[in-house]
């Protein structure tokens, strides 16, 4: 039986507390995209800059639970400055991570070597490993990474 | 009398254990627990007497039939509704809603006409009403909230002007508020309305009477009152039901079938088209007869006492850290309990409590309009039933503290 150790991760309660990035850019000039949560009414606002291939600036808005917050203060920090290739397989690993299923996939091809071997340091995001055992939180921690995905694909 | 101290050994869930911990069960106002009663009336059925009701001539299916129609009576009763007849069996209270706007509604409502529902409604008694609008163009107005979470009806008559139906919750689902349900009915049959109720909370909880509510229609739903999910309750005035077309055609409701036509079964028949949910229904019959037997005046007091000690046990351990949505005068509500707990999230407030064993639901409850008038995203609900405890609010009053140091800034 998962404990509530598992799940709020010191340093995951470290973000809630004290989220990075937090606030809101002017947009337009600024990116804008929004995830909502229609089962517990989390909600989160990004927006975001780039210079064509990197994202220079990135704020985080909305309210939710600590899962989604520190989620979405985390993928701030481990984002910003990256290029929008590295951030694109940064969440493909954050969601492999996240998804019992997909991680099981994603460890069957390793073994086969088809693939080549993405192995991405999540960093401080690994604190959300725990999330997986909680599967109704699931949704809460993915929710800012889907929103970037789809601000990333209207920016382009 | 009063409920026996020992009910809970009546409700063979309630000895489970949860994360090591005895379940303490706190989120009835989603779905009840269920009676061994119910239990074995179910059982029973599928065991020695299943069979497809109706048309048998032989002994099962005749047994099927009259302990279907045994079920139909004593919900009648229950209920104190006129006839039998008036009680039709649907999926849940959704269906229910479904079927007074897909029949009802599209015979009476067109781009003149407008319906009064309130700020508190259930999206059951919401969206029905929205996806009928979108074909039928009538305007759906809303009863505003006012002060304690109560409705603010100050401007009922004005609102009800061209109104020709009103549809209200008899206690609310997020905040535990009783409406004012006769009062309302009086107006709107003054305005020339009809008055539908919806008494998916109010049923389980309080003695209701639909003579004496003076309503029009009401919906409700076996799930939250001791019976099994899969059934609900449509009942509504003989005369009005005689007057709407059939819902949902198939076999059952049914007098004839040719090929130029059809003729429609008469009531209850017409509205339920198909093999029904038979062993639920008869669960739903035990359910009542369950509840009867308690006494729903005692079921209410027993929740009014409980209620109140809630209060004041949540008060006196943690203050004004703690917010309880709704009425505080504790006879114009019932026992739904949303909490707000200092800055803690209502998702984070139940993983933690869940950790002791405590179900508590978090959510906007199907109820979103109401969540944006109280400007929240979400609340943390406990609600209580005829078998909770002045125990079960000490461990939630003192898990509660725990989740507060969790999250403490
Ligand atoms: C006030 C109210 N109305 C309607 C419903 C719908 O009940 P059901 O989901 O069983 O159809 C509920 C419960 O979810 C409710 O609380």
């Amino acid at each position: 039986m998962p404990g509530l150790e598992d799940l709020y991760r010191e340093i995951i309660l470290d973000h809630y507390r004290n989220p990075r990035n937090r606030g809101e850019l002017e947009s337009p000039p600024a990116h804008r995209s929004e995830g909502f949560n229609p089962l517990c009414g989390d909600e989160v606002v990004l927006t975001f800059t780039t210079d064509g291939t990197t994202i220079t600036d990135l704020k985080i808005g909305g309210q939710g639970c600590s899962i989604s917050q520190a989620s979405a203060s985390m993928m701030s920090a481990a984002v910003l400055g990256k290029s929008t290739a590295e951030i694109r397989e940064i969440t493909k690993t954050f969601k492999a991570m996240m998804s019992i299923h997909e991680g099981e996939m994603a460890a069957e091809s390793d073994d086969n070597a088809t693939l080549p071997q993405v192995e991405l340091p999540l960093g401080d995001l690994e604190a959300l490993r725990g999330v997986v055992k909680f599967p109704v939180r699931i949704k809460c921690a993915t929710l800012p990474w889907n929103a970037l995905l789809s601000g990333l694909d209207e920016a382009n | 009398m009063t409920i026996p101290w020992n009910i809970k050994e009546q409700f063979p869930l309630l000895s489970r254990t949860v994360n090591d911990k005895p379940i303490v069960y706190l989120d009835s106002a989603a779905s009840s627990q269920k009676p061994e009663a119910v239990l074995s009336a179910m059982d029973t059925y599928y065991r020695q007497v299943n069979a497809n009701v109706h048309r048998g001539a032989y002994t099962i299916a005749a047994e099927a039939t009259e302990q279907m129609e045994t079920a139909r009576s004593d919900i009648a009763k229950f209920i104190n509704a006129y006839s039998a007849n008036e009680i039709i069996f649907t999926k849940n209270a959704t269906e229910a809603f479904n079927l007074v706007a897909r029949s009802w509604g599209v015979r009476n409502l067109g781009p003149d006409d407008a319906i009064l529902i309130t700020d508190m409604e259930h999206h059951a008694n919401i969206v029905p009403w929205q996806i009928l609008a979108e074909d039928r163009g009538f305007e759906i107005r809303w009863i505003p909230l006012g002060n304690d979470g109560t409705l603010d009806l100050t401007n009922l008559d004005k609102l009800l002007e061209g109104v020709k139906l009103c549809s209200v919750t008899a206690m609310s689902n997020v905040l535990g508020t009783l409406n004012p349900i006769r009062k309302i009915s009086d107006a709107a049959h003054a305005a020339g309305a009809l008055m539908l109720m919806d008494g998916s909370q109010y049923v389980p909880h309080l003695p209701t009477d639909v003579a004496d509510l003076d309503v029009d229609f009401m919906c409700f739903t076996g799930h939250k009152m001791c019976g099994p999910t899969g059934i609900g309750v449509l009942w509504a005035r003989a005369e009005i039901l005689d007057a709407m077309p059939p819902f949902l055609g198939g076999g059952e409701m049914i007098l004839d079938v040719k090929k130029s036509g059809f003729v429609a079964n008469e009531i209850p028949h017409k509205f339920e088209a198909g093999t029904p949910p038979i062993a639920e229904i008869i669960g739903l019959g035990a359910a009542v007869r369950f509840l009867d037997s308690l006494g729903m005046k005692n079921i209410r007091e027993h929740e009014i006492s409980l209620t109140k000690y809630a209060f004041m046990k949540l008060k006196e351990c943690h203050g004004d850290d703690i917010q309880i949505h709704g009425p505080s005068d504790i006879e114009k509500r019932g026992g739904v309990l949303s909490i707000a707990y200092k800055d803690v999230h209502p998702h984070d407030l139940s993983q933690v409590l869940d950790q002791h064993g405590i179900c508590v639901r978090a959510g906007h409850h199907c109820a979103k309009p109401l969540m944006r008038e109280l400007g929240v995203g979400a609340t943390a609900r406990a609600s209580l039933y005829l078998y909770n405890t002045e125990s079960d609010i000490d461990i939630l009053a003192e898990a509660l503290g725990e989740a507060g140091e969790l999250f403490a800034f």
